[in-house]
């Protein structure tokens, strides 16, 4: 755990600085990093990534609401949806080779990366 | 919002997730967009409204790969909460340096990422991860 914390904390750092300039993008930072550094499987590094993403995005949406941001009738109408779809995703997940998320995940970084960069 | 306009605000919902379920992320790269071309939302707008939506599908995708056996509950709440201290040296880096500068950087680091993945991705792995059965 003593080497690990650094790790941990500087994940935690990027995450969230990303996630705060560009409103996107604590995953994106979050995943590749669990992989690539912590050696973690994708299948547990999509999880515990998204573990960590609802930390992080409620403290920013409470903070967001605090300024008067947020249509929370919009957030649910199209975040219900999209809790069918995470059941989907994650079944979807379980079913395919787990380097193929890797190379999904890479397809993804370049469109954002390409977002950014136009 | 027109029935057309609700039907697509549901697709993007559903797809968002989908693609935050396979890869982990919280689809506030589909949401965002989405409220802004449905809703004609801005930006500000459309980053603080999705974090709602982020945060249902972080919940479902942590319970779902939690009963696959895909969560290390420790590590993911350490990142969780220790994230603030990075929205506040963003803050910080976001005063000192532009925002082109901001963003080409984002997007060579996601590049590097991108490289390193696919790397992966290409190669096989020399010994079977216990997951390669169903592959």
């Amino acid at each position: 755990m003593a080497s690990r914390l650094p790790k941990l904390v500087a994940i935690a750092t990027l995450g969230g600085a990303f996630s705060g300039l560009f409103g996107v993008g604590g995953g994106t930072i979050i995943v590749p990093l669990l992989i690539l550094w912590f050696g973690y499987g994708e299948r547990e590094a999509t999880g515990t990534s998204l573990l960590a993403i609802i930390v992080i995005a409620a403290l920013a949406a409470a903070t967001q609401g605090a300024f008067g941001n947020v249509h929370l009738g919009t957030g649910l109408l199209i975040g219900i949806p999209a809790m069918a779809g995470v059941v989907a995703g994650t079944a979807l997940q379980q079913r395919i080779p787990e380097r193929a998320v890797s190379g999904i995940f890479a397809v993804l970084l370049v469109a954002s990366a390409a977002v950014l960069i136009l | 919002m027109d029935a057309l306009d609700l039907t697509a605000l549901l697709a993007v919902g559903f797809c968002a997730g989908m693609l935050g379920g396979l890869v982990g992320v919280g689809g506030g790269v589909l949401f965002v967009p989405g409220m802004v071309i449905f809703l004609h939302y801005s930006q500000l707008d459309a980053q603080s409204t999705s974090l709602v939506a982020i945060v249902l599908v972080g919940l479902v995708g942590a319970w779902r790969q939690g009963r696959y056996g895909n969560l290390r509950v420790r590590d993911g709440l350490i990142v969780g909460a220790l994230s603030p201290l990075g929205v506040l040296v963003g803050a910080v880096v976001a005063n000192a340096v532009s925002e082109r500068a901001l963003e080409l950087s984002f997007a060579t680091v996601q590049l590097f990422f991108a490289w390193r993945l696919a790397r992966r991705a290409l190669r096989s792995p020399r010994t079977a991860p216990s997951g390669a059965a169903n592959g």
